[in-house]
């Protein structure tokens, strides 16, 4: 067993309306940020656990994910990174 | 009649629960702490409003976790009733007792108003002793009520009746939908598939006497006492 820092992105649903990333686009094109397409704002977990290998890590991360992490009705995600500790 | 009102680590709602069911409705009422493992005789579960752990992670979703929604599953899987209140609603979502669930309010401010919505469906057990069609006025207070749902189930549930309250009357035609959070087709209140497991996010708790405002709240537990007591 070794120790792992699985860092994992959840973002709302493409095309779900997403109000609090609308709000922070509009905020950044009031400040000058004109190029910004559009935001999404999530949530970035960061869990520490142990595990065989990476993969063991990654798979028992996403499944995780869609039993608690995320919500699959609203929310995709994305396992960002696995690293030893 | 017994009723058995959840407490989870910051259930706010579940005193007002408590009072509707003792002193307006005239029954019986028990608390459930969240890590009770039995109901204790309850006919019919609330799950009432609050914020449940704080929201932590999402509105619900470690609540539903609790030790007790193991017998509020098995409950509802027997077919008897179960009541989810705001909080108690995306609970509900949470766990799969209904379909779909319920985001931030697409203003990102926390809505408390009384609020008009329309009886859809009264042929259910929580809405038999209001009439199809009629108004009710009822108080909401939450930030994440935004029912959502992918357009398969959307078209599922309105297809089988099972949207029982829609908000409706923002300024002008009172029939208009409106919907103070943004929910998809302003629902405010759904039942599942069996119509035993009712989530909706105003508060009937709170709409049980006039001199507090209204009293259209209590239509959803005398139907639950009429439909059992029949």
């Amino acid at each position: 067993m070794s120790r792992f820092r699985v860092a994992v992105h959840i973002v709302p649903r493409r095309g779900l309306l997403d109000p609090q990333g609308k709000a922070v686009t509009d905020a950044l094109h009031t400040l000058g940020f004109s190029s910004v397409q559009d935001v999404h704002v999530g949530r970035h977990l960061i869990v520490e656990m142990d595990a065989a290998d990476r993969s063991a890590a990654e798979r028992s991360t996403r499944d995780m994910c869609t039993k608690l992490l995320a919500n699959p009705v609203i929310e995709d995600f994305e396992i960002a990174n696995v690293s030893s500790v | 009649m017994k009723f058995g009102i959840v407490t989870f680590p910051g259930s706010n709602c579940d005193y007002d629960a408590y009072h509707a069911v003792i002193d307006a409705l005239g029954e019986e009422a028990t608390y459930l702490w969240h890590k009770d493992h039995d109901l204790r005789g309850s006919d019919v579960v609330i799950l009432p409003g609050g914020f449940s752990y704080g929201d932590y992670l999402r509105p619900g979703a470690i609540a539903r976790f609790s030790p007790i929604m193991r017998e509020v599953i098995a409950h509802a899987d027997r077919g008897a009733p179960v009541l989810g209140i705001c909080n108690g609603f995306q609970i509900a979502c949470e766990a799969g007792m209904l379909p779909g669930a319920l985001l931030r309010n697409a203003s990102l401010r926390f809505v408390c108003d009384a609020i008009r919505m329309r009886v859809e469906n009264a042929d259910t057990q929580f809405t038999n002793r209001y009439d199809r069609g009629q108004l009710i006025t009822i108080p909401i207070a939450h930030g994440d009520g935004r029912y959502t749902a992918d357009g398969e189930t959307l078209a599922r549930i309105e297809g089988e009746g099972r949207v029982v309250f829609r908000y409706v009357g923002g300024p002008g035609d009172a029939d208009e939908w409106w919907s103070p959070n943004g929910s998809m087709n302003a629902i405010a209140g759904i039942v599942n598939a069996a119509g035993n497991v009712l989530g909706m996010m105003p508060h009937p708790e709170r709409a049980v006497d006039d001199l507090l405002g209204s009293s259209d709240g209590m239509g959803v537990f005398e139907s639950i006492l009429s439909r059992v007591a029949a």
